[in-house]
């Protein structure tokens, strides 16, 4: 049997075996930003430590950033203070960052793709848990502690034990009105929460070879909410077209040798797997979440489960979870009325999603009452959007336009639920208090959804919409 | 750098029994806008805690049965979510030293270690043996022997799960992986040097 891509990676980067019996690996590409970074650096002063390699890590400012007036400094003293120590700490330390004053600041999984730093065949930690979503490309990307960037950056390794590989195999086609976020939404329902604990997830099969960039990039992103550390996908085609000419993609002669060096690393037919699980995309409705984690999704279509239905190791948690959404086990999600709609986030805060929103919202609009905004993922997003006219159709149908950040998919600037307000919203965790208040209540489906949910006043199926 | 063994802990239960307990759960966001990890210990479980107007909601971390417990007992997929330090950070500056559940998030369970607290897996009967123990008898000692892979009360012992790497770096003192990886400096420029995309793609 042969190694499939993950292995391969791995065993490139693997530096050696440490006496606790983990494997010290090499990182390729390290991304930081102002949250779990300042206290890495704090430990490397404090240790009297160097950057090893500070060209193998790059650093942006999203979590914290306001996105309706970006101007410093920022009236949240606290998001001022953690915009200056990263300030310093990548000047004291000669590590490039790309900040609000130029054209690349951004979610930090958007602008590694897009600035093309994230590389098929690289090993890719952040300190972030949504750093799979860099696996889109063949890369063995995960997230990782603050205690674990102190040691990427002294090191350029890390500690860690390599995982089992689970292959999910998609097939079939994705009926009109659904997107990668139903196909990993689906995912979630089906494997459940910790169903991932202990593997890395290859997607794939026909449904995501025919799957562009942006769409696989969603997928991989929510790799961590079914508890796998990993997804990835191999490359192919659809990835090197997408690499091409980018700023930190190699050229020219080196790009050719480089997509036959990235072909290579692809999962053969006959690569070995810890385990298998097969998923048919045709039979994917339009995904919405009812309840408190992300594997709570239903089709939109669905009525909420009974608890008395419910396998007995899950009652105590669909209790709990109809106790915080306040919703009626076994009503239906459609027809359910929102007061909030948020289109953004690492997860789908890239361009394609912006269009696919655009496409719902045009000619149409906010139903009254309901809060309405669009959070491009990286600066690069927004200057295509508005190339594209598609901040016009936002804000003529009542959305703002805002300023690009992580924003309301984890509530750490200004945008925040009230009370216990419900959002549409296309970011990726539904947990208690996630979107800024400990009442709050999120049901995440795709952007296209969000859109038609946002004119709607209400949960709708998108497929009517288009 | 010279750490504390964790092969013994010794103290009292803490049982917060759900499952897929969330790392923004652990640690509402907006008490991460901070530079340091100091404090962090008043926010641990804030909002599972305090009602919006800061009365309390009777969380087991402030009932007064299970004041000085440093256990903290719970079930499947603890600490799932968010890649943040600052969970394992709050929950050990407040008091916490050790976690017993049924199962954990792999980041999580990665955050604790570095810092020196043990995660360690009992099976679904045992937890709710041992919580149901803790709930009836709140002041019951616990030990977690990383030696002998036992969770041990007066009534009864338990065989305890934890991967052997964690498990041996906790009971020798050397969770602190830093220096470790610093000692092989040479094979990391080796292997830095050899990789295809830092040589140009030439084989």
């Amino acid at each position: 049997m042969a190694k499939n891509l993950f292995n391969k990676v791995w065993d490139m980067h693997c530096v050696g075996r440490l006496s606790s019996g983990q494997d010290q690996l090499f990182i390729g590409l390290h991304l930081i930003h102002e949250v779990t970074s300042p206290q890495a650096f704090q430990m490397l002063r404090e240790r009297g430590l160097g950057v090893l390699h500070p060209e193998r890590t790059f650093a942006t400012v999203d979590h914290i950033v306001p996105t309706a007036s970006q101007s410093r400094p920022f009236s949240d003293p606290l998001a001022e203070a953690m915009m200056q120590a990263l300030e310093k700490n990548t000047k004291e330390f000669g590590i490039e960052f790309f900040s609000l004053d130029t054209d690349y600041q951004g979610i930090v999984h958007i602008i590694g793709p897009e600035l093309g730093l994230t590389q098929p065949g690289m090993t890719i930690a952040c300190g972030d848990s949504h750093t799979a979503t860099h696996g889109a490309f063949g890369a063995i990307a995960f997230g990782i502690g603050t205690s674990q960037i102190r040691d990427v950056l002294a090191t350029q390794t890390m500690a860690i034990n390599r995982p089992k590989v689970r292959q999910i195999y998609i097939k079939g086609e994705l009926q009109k009105g659904v997107f990668a976020k139903d196909i990993i939404l689906r995912i979630m329902a089906d494997l459940g929460v910790e169903g991932g604990l202990g593997y890395a997830y290859e997607y794939t099969g026909p449904t995501v070879s025919r799957l562009t960039m942006e769409e696989r990039m969603t997928i991989c992103n929510m790799s961590i909410e079914g508890g796998a550390r990993v997804g990835y996908m191999n490359p192919d085609q659809t990835t090197f077209d997408y690499l091409q000419g980018r700023r930190y993609s190699p050229k020219g002669a080196e790009f050719d040798r480089a997509v036959q060096f990235w072909k290579d690393l692809a999962s053969p037919p006959d690569a070995e797997y810890d385990d298998r699980f097969e998923l048919d995309a045709s039979s994917i409705e339009p995904m919405v979440t009812w309840g408190i984690n992300p594997g709570h999704g239903i089709g939109v279509t669905q009525n909420m489960p009974r608890v008395a239905d419910a396998p007995e190791h899950e009652r105590e948690g669909i209790k709990k979870a109809y106790a915080h959404m306040n919703f009626k086990e076994g009503a239906p999600i459609l027809g359910q009325k929102i007061d909030v709609a948020f289109i953004g986030s690492c997860t789908n805060g890239r361009i394609s999603d912006l269009r696919d929103a655009a496409r719902v919202v045009k000619g149409r609009k906010v139903a009254s009452g309901v809060r309405a905004f669009v959070v491009p993922g990286s600066k690069q997003v927004a200057r295509q959007a508005r190339e594209e006219g598609l901040d016009r159709i936002f804000q003529e149908a009542g959305f703002e336009f805002r300023g690009a950040g992580c924003s309301m998919c984890l509530a750490m600037n200004p945008d925040k639920l009230k009370d216990d307000e419900i959002s549409a919203s296309s970011s990726n965790r539904n947990f208690i208090g996630r979107q800024g208040s400990p009442r709050g209540r999120t049901l995440l489906m795709s952007p296209a959804m969000v859109a038609a949910a946002a004119v709607n006043g209400r949960v709708v199926d998108v497929r009517e919409y288009l | 750098m010279s750490l504390p063994k964790k092969d013994l802990i010794k103290g009292t239960g803490i049982p917060v029994m759900e499952n897929d307990i969330d790392t923004d759960r652990i640690i509402p966001a907006r008490f991460m806008k901070t530079v340091t990890f100091d404090g962090l210990g008043n926010y641990a479980f804030y909002d599972a805690r305090f009602h919006e107007d800061g009365s309390s909601k009777g969380h087991p971390f402030d009932d007064p049965r299970y004041r000085g417990g440093s256990i903290l007992i719970t079930g499947r997929n603890f600490g799932c979510g968010s890649s943040r330090e600052h969970a394992p950070q709050a929950l050990q500056k407040y008091g916490i030293e050790a976690i017993i559940g049924e199962s954990f998030a792999e980041i999580f369970i990665g955050n604790c270690t570095s810092i020196g607290i043990p995660c360690v897996s009992l099976n679904k009967e045992d937890v709710e043996s041992l919580a149901q123990l803790v709930q009836e008898n709140p002041g019951t000692e616990i030990q977690i022997d990383l030696v002998n892979k036992q969770v041990r009360t007066p009534e009864e012992n338990f065989y305890l799960e934890i991967n052997e790497s964690f498990r041996k770096s906790l009971a020798e003192g050397t969770w602190d992986t830093t220096a470790a990886l610093l000692q092989n400096k040479e094979k990391i420029e080796e292997v830095y040097r050899n990789l295809a995309y830092i040589k140009g793609f030439v084989a």
